[in-house]
């Protein structure tokens, strides 16, 4: 789960971070009384939807002229300008890909006399199975363009899990950013403040891109990104509201719901398949003999007949399919189970496409004999090559 | 000959009186005898569990450490729901129970920092988690794979993958070459074991004639398996090779199902991941279909 960055750095100033006074805000009324509540006169407006290079990014309905997803403004009046340009409409980044993201709340932000920028994240490392701190002095840029030219330029420090962030663990992070003064003071506290929250809250990903030095010699963090592991949901209710759902494809909320891995492509069939290495070997073999994948979706282990029901019926609401391949290698999975829900779900929902199924491994033979009894109109394939053969053709015979 | 399991290996488990811990439990006994030697709870110490298949009874223990000493027990496996998986580890590696097999799926990845690192200091060996298991053909079975698709014979097959595992066995018994030991690593970013060290066996295993490594998108796992195998082959180890990478037409940044499957910042991609085992001599099929194919054709020479 990815969280905005507003809610990133109340998450951090809670732990200890320094952090600029901020007010979001998600209508252009309310942009009076948030710049008023700041001490000015440098105020920045930033966009906050689930993507980077917000800054460089273009509002769509404004024109390659205007200004970007991240604004400075002089004074109150700027603010409110800046507001009612920016929300509602559709910010394109290099990360949102050519159809953008709507803007439906804005971050209002004191602004910051920045000497330098730096970049430091954290993650979890899994080469050496560990936390790491990955910093380096050039920060405020996009971080896969220092790790291409400049690699150099990286440094990774890894944090032992039973001793935590050691003195010489800060040490070595304000080598590499070369800290002194009152901000190596401040490191003291904020790297291991960093980790805290990182740890505490189960995070995949922290990222402050640009950690700042500001002209008095303090540390700031500038922009936050968080991640969190979605696999230690079940002890973060607090962050529950954090989600926002505005930002997600309603597809993938629904996915989720019946705890279904799911994520939409662009192709047109459809696919349901039993693990993720074979989902994804799935799409593969599609796009092998020359089509797309609409969407990648595992239905796991030991799926029930509910579960395989909403899979089926969330990729048949997908307009863009025009075939259906579902393939099954039965370990924990039943083919018998695969089979009914397939069956029920074409009962309720109906069935416009050409569909394959392909089944193997525990109770294939009943897995089998019930499609074959079903008396629906079910293309079957003995074996994957096969499968993906014979979908591609159906499609691609509809024209 | 086969590597990490055999006839001999005794195994209890944790998680055994739960439904999915029972019925693979029970599908183990069926499977050639694996010797299924008890399970653990730590509030059931002292009863009995029955298989619903045949009547088969196991010993429940309080603890691990108990389970061992009362049974012999040298493995583990683990169906204990995400949320305790992690401490079910722990105490296996407390108990120095030398092979730990975690089937679990969705333990978070912050645990298995904590796991890992206890893991370095210890006597025991962790596959998984979010693994199919450990299968050595008419010998022993650990885990979930489906045991009627495997046959005994020379091929080791090393897998990130639970359900490519599967395609990987199944081909290959089909092509009649059959397997020595499956191991299915698992697909979470921070694991017990990686590549490497089951290639290393392999190497090492004379039964072992030719090896299918099937990897996925993220990280750099594949990768280093490749450089381990082109330094091997200098000191003149080498076996033939056939492998898959899953996951070319893979978005960037989006998460595949597998918690560890994810291209980022630019890395873990498929073609890296293709192009570095076809420099190890690792013939890669583009195909999933054809795993088992493409090794015979290596094969054959």
């Amino acid at each position: 789960m990815n969280i905005h960055e507003h809610q990133a750095k109340a998450l951090l100033k809670d732990y200890g971070a320094p952090v600029a006074a901020g007010v979001a805000i998600f209508s252009a009324d309310e942009a009076e009384a948030a710049a008023r509540s700041l001490p000015g006169p440098l105020y920045v407006v930033k966009s906050q939807i689930h993507a980077g290079g917000r800054g460089k990014g273009k509002f769509k309905e404004l024109g390659p002229d205007a200004k970007g997803g991240v604004r400075l403004a002089r004074s109150v009046e700027d603010v409110v300008a800046a507001a009612r340009e920016m929300l509602g409409n559709t910010l394109v980044t290099k990360q949102t890909g050519p159809a953008g993201k709507q803007v439906n709340r804005l971050y209002i932000e004191d602004g910051a006399d920045i000497a330098r920028e730096l970049y430091c994240s954290l993650l979890v490392d899994r080469g050496t199975g560990r936390v790491s701190f990955v910093v380096s002095t050039e920060g405020g840029m996009d971080i896969e363009a220092v790790a291409e030219h400049t690699p150099e330029k990286i440094i990774t420090v890894a944090i032992d899990p039973t001793a935590g962030v050691t003195a010489a663990d800060i040490a070595a992070i304000n080598a590499a950013l070369k800290l002194e003064g009152a901000a190596a003071e401040d490191a003291k506290s904020l790297f291991p403040a960093l980790y805290k929250a990182f740890t505490d809250k189960d995070m995949s990903l922290l990222e402050v891109n640009p950690l700042i030095v500001l002209t008095d010699g303090h540390l700031r963090v500038l922009d936050a990104k968080v991640s969190f592991d979605n696999n230690a949901g079940f002890r973060h209710e607090e962050l529950k509201p954090l989600r926002d759902m505005s930002e997600e494809d309603d597809k993938e909320i629904e996915a989720s719901k019946y705890d279904l891995a799911y994520v939409a492509l662009e192709g047109n069939i459809g696919c349901m398949v039993n693990g993720a290495g074979l989902a994804m070997a799935t799409m593969d073999i599609i796009k092998l003999y020359g089509a797309e994948p609409a969407n990648f979706l595992d239905v796991g282990g030991g799926a029930s007949k509910e579960k395989v029901t909403a899979a089926f019926k969330i990729i048949t609401a997908d307009p863009n399919v025009k075939g259906i391949l579902v393939n099954i290698f039965g370990g924990i999975m039943r083919c018998d189970v695969i089979a009914e829900g397939v069956i029920a779900a074409v009962k309720e929902v109906g069935l416009t496409v050409p569909l394959v199924v392909r089944l193997e491994g525990t109770r294939v033979k009943e897995g089998k004999a019930i499609l074959d009894q079903s008396g629906l109109n079910v293309i079957s394939a003995d074996d994957l090559d096969d499968a993906a053969q014979k979908i591609v053709k159906a499609v691609g015979s509809q024209g | 000959m086969s590597i990490l399991v055999n006839k001999d290996t005794k195994v209890l488990v944790q998680g055994l009186t739960g439904k999915t811990g029972t019925f693979h439990t029970e599908q183990a006994l069926a499977y050639y005898g694996t010797q299924m030697v008890g399970g653990t709870h730590p509030k059931k110490g002292g009863e009995t569990w029955q298989s619903g298949l045949d009547g088969t009874e196991l010993p429940i223990f309080a603890s691990v450490a108990e389970g061992k000493a009362r049974t012999g027990a040298n493995a583990s496996v683990i169906y204990v729901p995400p949320a305790g998986a992690a401490a079910a580890i722990e105490e296996a590696i407390d108990a120095e129970i030398p092979l730990i097999v975690c089937i679990t799926e969705g333990v978070p990845v912050l645990d298995m920092v904590r796991v890992k690192a206890k893991l370095e200091k210890s006597k025991s060996r962790l596959i998984g988690p979010n693994c199919p298991g450990v299968l050595t053909p008419e010998e022993c079975k650990i885990g979930i794979m489906p045991g009627s698709i495997f046959s005994k014979g020379s091929v080791g097959i090393v897998s990130r993958s639970g359900t490519l595992t599967y395609e990987a066995v199944f081909q290959t018994t089909n092509v009649g070459l059959g397997q020595t030991t499956a191991v299915g690593i698992g697909g979470d970013p921070v694991k017990g074991t990686e590549f490497i060290d089951m290639l290393e066996m392999f190497l090492a295993d004379e039964a072992t004639k030719s090896i299918i490594m099937i990897g996925e998108i993220g990280g750099s796992a594949e990768e280093d398996a490749a450089q381990f195998l082109i330094d091997e082959a200098k000191k003149g180890r080498k076996k033939p090779m056939a492998g898959f990478i899953a996951g070319v037409t893979a978005p960037p940044g989006r998460t595949m199902g597998h918690a560890g499957a994810v291209i980022s910042g630019g890395k873990g991609g498929a073609a890296d991941k293709i192009a570095a085992m076809e420099a190890a001599g690792i013939k890669v099929s583009p195909s999933p279909a054809r795993i088992g194919a493409t090794l015979a054709e290596v094969l054959k020479g």
